[in-house]
């Protein structure tokens, strides 16, 4: 029944690839130079979220009446070029994705974090305890995965006061099962190897059994599963803004934009078409990079 | 065996019940937590500080904790989620009249990702790693990176403002229903696809396929009579468990083409702090995934003699 409960992975996480979708074990060097692009266009994100909004000079209260909703590459009232067009107040597309980046980027680095830092403390207990200790965090998934994911986030970012504290705590309400399943796997058979005996035999507590003899072993699945949940958490987070839950209306995220540009979007595509490309670029490129550390690593072994 | 399959049966109807226990406690939780008063945000800023009283006294929230629980389960097990003071009518009959709007859509949408997942799934699987197995690994994983709400607001811009085929919301009509389904199933279908793709490959691998080969069938009769079969039991099951996925996606979905579903009562209800409706509609969809895992549980146990064995012994 536990097993049950726990190897019945998040069925909406992206799934990983077989390997072969990467190539032959041997790969011809541009074959594998190409497995890097994901990693490069990651990176581009992160520097984007990182010195983008100290370039662009975006104020999310101003409105520009001249500039509504111009086309992409047109030129606005003060001289310069909105390249991706303007919105229904005149506000630069390419701008708000620039500040959205950062948004996206600050909730799901953070959600990761929480979330995988609970679930892998959780995980670990349940794995090398064992016992009633896993049991009872087996029904605790049990109820939480009773709720649609997005919906329990929906409840509780909606009925608190919006903030990017409680859009994190939010997603990660269930972000954490993931983290949990994988390392209490891990745990289960690394407690049975040698070294993690020959501590216990030597009286190391079990505390630093945990720490040292057991948690190195589960970095690696726990980093293939942080890069799935990111991408999740990117999505998720995007869903609740466009539904105008958790953030407040003052910042600028992907899923706000997208949401504003929907009654404009006879005469105005672009509004909503861009954020969304810019966002489903960074997850597709997070999924691959998470589906070769998970054929690397096993991080979905439960 | 029988005894087994029972026992089987009664264990998982009892996680059922606890697991409901388990959601109407930590709706219970969240509400309690959040912020702000039922009684003010149900009579509005206008109320006076004893009309207040007067509702706080009426709702029970001046009780102990405890008792408050324990009156809650009481009215919980009676259906009674109290009155959603927005539409002025019982929060259940509320959602009850939009569920079936819901599933409606979430039917619909189940059959299109079985249908196309299915038939992508066999396709790529016939043949692993070949050409078209490998572009379809791409566009499964195009299809489940694309937020649904943008890709909803797409198909609405292609179909309903370009072309002028669909209409862009609302319901009533078949027509009505093809883009949300769509929207709620492009994903699914990425999910059907794999899994089929990846059971289908196992199963290509077994003895009694080697066997039909040798018998000289065709490649699509070995696929569809004898690997197909075999590899639809995992297809089942996730049928299933996505269905909850599809409900909670539907939320998202329905508030993109104004479907008049739990999911945009629900979004709706959130935003006005209506929380007796909030918890009606939350405990609902956590009812009937609980049904469903637990069909889907059973469907598996049924298809798979093997599951049958392992738990009886």
């Amino acid at each position: 029944m536990t097993d049950t409960a726990l190897a019945e992975h998040a069925a909406g996480a992206p799934q990983p690839q077989p390997a072969a979708f990467h190539g032959p074990r041997r790969a011809h060097p541009i074959r594998r130079a190409l497995r890097y692009i994901p990693h490069a266009i990651i990176a581009v994100y992160v520097i984007v979220a990182a010195v983008g909004p100290l370039l662009v000079d975006y104020d999310p209260l101003a409105t520009s009446v001249l500039d509504r909703l111009l086309s992409p590459g047109s030129t606005t009232s003060d001289g310069s070029t909105a390249w991706l067009g303007t919105d229904g107040v005149g506000r630069d597309i390419l701008a708000q994705i620039i500040m959205g980046t950062r948004t996206s980027m600050v909730i799901a680095v953070l959600t990761v974090a929480v979330a995988g830092a609970f679930g892998v403390i959780v995980g670990l207990i349940a794995g090398y305890v064992g016992g009633w200790a896993d049991a009872s965090i087996a029904r605790v998934i049990d109820i939480l995965v009773a709720f649609p994911g997005i919906l329990l986030a929906i409840v509780i970012a909606g009925l608190f006061r919006p903030g990017i504290l409680i859009v994190v705590i939010a997603l990660s309400a269930v972000g954490w099962i993931g983290f949990a399943r994988v390392v209490r796997g891990a745990a289960m058979s690394l407690r049975e190897r040698d070294w993690v005996n020959a501590a216990r035999v030597m009286a190391v507590p079990r505390r630093s059994i945990l720490g040292r003899h057991v948690l190195p072993f589960v970095a690696g699945p726990v980093v293939a599963m942080a890069t799935l949940e990111f991408a999740l958490v990117v999505l998720a987070e995007a869903g609740l803004s466009f539904l105008g839950i958790g953030l407040p209306s003052t910042s600028v995220s992907w899923g706000q934009t997208v949401a504003g540009g929907k009654e404009y979007l006879e005469i105005a595509w672009w509004i909503s078409a861009f954020p969304g490309i810019a966002l489903a670029v960074l997850v597709i490129c997070v999924g691959l990079v998470g589906d070769q550390l998970t054929a690397r690593y096993g991080g979905r072994r439960t | 065996m029988i005894m087994g399959t029972l026992q089987m049966i009664v264990r998982r109807l009892g996680l059922g019940v606890f697991v409901m226990w388990g959601c109407v406690t930590l709706i219970f939780v969240i509400v309690r937590l959040a912020p702000g008063d039922q009684a003010t945000v149900a009579l509005g800023p206008d109320a006076t500080a004893a009309e207040v009283e007067a509702a706080r006294e009426r709702l029970g929230l001046d009780d102990p904790l405890p008792l408050q629980y324990l009156s809650y389960i009481g009215r919980v097990l009676a259906l009674d989620f109290g009155d959603s003071y927005r539409l002025g009518q019982p929060a259940m009959d509320a959602v009850l009249d939009r569920f079936p709007s819901t599933l409606q859509l979430a039917l619909a949408a189940m059959a299109i990702a079985v249908v196309f997942g299915l038939i992508l799934g066999c396709i790529a699987g016939g043949r692993p790693n070949g050409p078209v197995d490998r572009a379809m690994s791409a566009v499964a994983i195009s299809l489940q990176s694309f937020p649904t709400f943008w890709v909803g607001i797409m198909l609405i811009l292609f179909f309903a403002l370009n072309l002028r085929v669909l209409p862009s919301a609302g319901s009533g009509s078949l027509s009505h229903l093809v883009l949300p389904a769509v929207t709620l199933a492009l994903p699914q279908i990425a999910i059907v696809a794999r899994l089929t793709r990846s059971s289908l490959a196992e199963s290509m691998q077994e003895a009694y396929v080697q066997t039909a080969r040798s018998k000289g069938l065709t490649e699509p009769q070995v696929l569809v009579g004898h690997a197909l079969k075999n590899s639809l039991i995992p297809v089942v099951t996730i049928i299933g468990l996505q269905t909850g996925v599809l409900l909670g996606g539907s939320v998202v979905v329905e508030n993109v083409f104004a479907w008049p579903g739990l999911g945009s009562l629900i979004v709706d209800s959130v935003s006005a702090r209506d929380y007796s409706v909030v918890q009606a509609a939350a405990l609902l969809i956590a009812a009937v995934v609980v049904v469903l895992n637990l069909l889907a549980d059973l469907t598996y146990a049924r298809l798979d003699p093997r599951i049958r064995v392992e738990a009886t012994g």
